[in-house]
């Protein structure tokens, strides 16, 4: 062996070494480093004492002791790294990733910025926030929702079929918000207000899922994404209280009420602008902390189902029927969401490949007692929508909803059933929950673009 | 003969401090120097000197810098600051009460005979 290739052999030992030690999380890329400057005076002692350099790695390596023990010694001093920190511009890392996560920053920040300007802009027309409350109701979603297409599909590098689709899509919502006559007080109005975020957040799914559309997996990510991006958009909203909150209270004790401006200024533009970050947080923090939303999922699934089955419990114990009022369509409608949620964010976290568990049986109780409540709701209310009520828009939307929504999970629960009783694959699931997501997206296009002039503009 | 743990761990911040009062240096010099000056009695393991260096680089005795050094190799050094020479002194301050003591104490062990029974230089 020639000293050489003794040597290039070396180097590639310790890069072997190197990469071993980054695998630990409490070594970071500087202790390597420092740690490699050590192991290599270590093994140039060796080598001048008459070692080769393969035997003066070996017996330096080994000087140095086990990797687990020197790594507890430094999580010790840096307990820190124990916790996985969101490193919003790289330091740690390759120099490509930390450039990469600087551009991304800098397209969040226009991306916000261009949302709070846009949803001021309409005042520049005399659109003002406080006399024009029914235009920024039906319109807000536009606001945000388009900025956070344009970020998403930034990052992705999206072709221009895509960008075609998407601006045409948002145009649509746009047409619908703002070209039908409705009235201030008109029940569509409220419709187009609800429907269009659903329609336009599943416009931004498709920039999130780019060029990947039909891909099932794709669309799962995107499931997670939403789960994540709304938990974080909360988590954000609730630190805008607090600090309206504190603006409020500190001017108003030197006498200026800053009312106007939160209520015109802070407000709107940081919800628009926060939607966008809350966006770039799922997107950046990815693989850096625990998904929330199946821990919540696991957490609630149990108290809903145990919450469900004593309502069925009481229904049959007291026979008494369920009182149909006006709000009851859409109070079982959000019922069956959070029925649906728990469901989706619990397929959203499980290993297809993990045999049964108790949990998943607790997820087929939890679908079957909220069928079997929102059967006992729709016979109840089908003998009255007809003869009593009439037809009205909303009621339309709450049944076409309640539909969709019992269809899907009648499915489930027979998919959960069949794979509990090993008949079929998980994965059976995933995809029906995926594959149903265009119903979703084409039922809020319709509520928003063919129930106005249904109704008249009623 | 192993000096033990706890007192490896309790006398590790003087000696640190103290070789870096002779100027600024690295990890695996410190270590050498160490070995040295207990001949070779004192074994420290990398676990306990990096961590240590670190700590008070954050305690704000010690300051690092990054140099590189043949080629494309980069060593961390170490160097001491006014707050680490006050440390050092203040430390130094409590060590010295404690040899004292211990050394009274063995004397007057020494006077009254029983130490003679201990055999020394237990180091061979």
């Amino acid at each position: 062996m020639t000293a050489r290739t003794g040597q290039e052999e070396l180097a590639a030992q310790f890069e072997q070494w190197r990469r071993y030690v980054l695998r630990r999380r409490e070594l970071q890329p500087s202790d390597a480093d420092e740690l490699e400057d050590h192991l290599r005076g270590s093994v140039d002692e060796l080598i001048a004492a008459g070692l080769s350099p393969d035997e003066a790695f070996l017996v330096a390596v080994k000087r140095m002791g086990s990797l687990d023990e020197l790594s507890r010694e430094f999580a010790r001093e840096h307990s820190e790294r124990l916790w996985k920190q969101l490193v919003l511009t790289g330091e740690a890392g390759s120099p490509a990733a930390d450039t990469r996560s600087r551009r991304d920053m800098w397209a969040m920040v226009i991306c916000a910025a261009g949302a709070a300007v846009s949803i001021k802009a309409p005042e520049l027309f005399g659109l003002r926030l406080a006399d024009d409350g029914a235009f920024y109701a039906r319109n807000f979603a536009l606001f945000a929702l388009p900025w956070l297409a344009v970020f998403l599909a930034w990052r992705r590098h999206a072709r221009r079929p895509l960008i075609a689709t998407l601006v045409a899509l948002f145009g649509l919502g746009a047409v619908a918000a703002n070209a039908y006559p409705l009235a201030e007080e008109s029940k569509s109005l409220v419709l187009t207000s609800i429907h269009l975020p659903i329609a336009l957040w599943l416009v931004v799914g498709l920039a999130y899922v780019a060029d990947d559309w039909r891909s099932s997996r794709r669309r799962m990510d995107f499931i997670r994404f939403t789960g994540e991006w709304l938990i974080y958009f909360v988590l954000i909203a609730l630190g805008g209280g607090v600090l309206s909150l504190f603006l409020y209270h500190t001017f108003n004790a030197i006498g200026i009420i800053p009312q106007e401006f939160i209520s015109q200024w802070l407000l709107p533009c940081g919800a628009v602008a926060g939607a966008v970050v809350a966006g770039w947080l799922v997107e950046a923090k990815q693989s850096v902390v625990e998904n929330i939303a199946p821990v919540l999922t696991r957490l609630f699934t149990p108290l809903f189902t145990a919450a469900l089955l004593a309502f069925l419990v009481a229904v049959g114990w007291t026979s008494h029927g369920i009182n149909v009022d006006r709000e009851a369509l859409i109070l079982f409608d959000l019922l069956l969401i959070v029925v649906l949620g728990l469901l989706l964010y619990s397929i959203s976290a499980r290993d297809p490949l993990a045999p049964t568990g108790l949990f998943d049986k607790l997820q087929l109780a939890l679908v079957v007692s909220a069928l079997a409540i929102d059967v006992l709701v729709l016979l109840a209310i089908t003998a009255r929508i007809t003869d009593e009520y009439g037809t009205t828009p909303n009621r339309a939307a709450a049944l076409g909803e309640n539909l969709i929504l019992l269809a899907n999970l009648a499915y489930s629960a027979w998919l959960l059933l069949r794979f509990i009783r090993r008949r079929a694959p998980f994965t059976a699931l995933e995809r029906w929950q995926t594959g149903y997501l265009p119903v979703y997206a084409g039922w809020a296009w319709i509520v928003v673009l063919l129930f106005p002039p249904l109704f008249s503009y009623v | 003969m192993k000096v033990a743990k706890d007192l490896v761990a309790a006398s590790a911040t003087p000696m640190v401090l103290g070789i870096l009062a002779d100027g600024e240096s690295y990890g695996y010099a410190i270590l050498r120097r160490i070995n040295e000056l207990s001949g070779g009695e004192l074994d420290w393991t990398e676990g306990l000197l990096y961590p240590l260096l670190h700590r008070l680089e954050r305690l704000g005795y010690a300051q690092s810098s990054w140099q590189s050094v043949a080629g494309e190799r980069r060593r961390k050094y170490y160097r001491i600051t006014d707050k680490g020479l006050a440390e050092l002194a203040e430390q130094r301050r409590q060590w010295d009460t404690v040899t004292d003591a211990l050394k009274e104490i063995w004397l007057g062990l020494g006077e009254r005979g029983p130490l003679t029974a201990i055999p020394l230089g237990c180091r061979a």
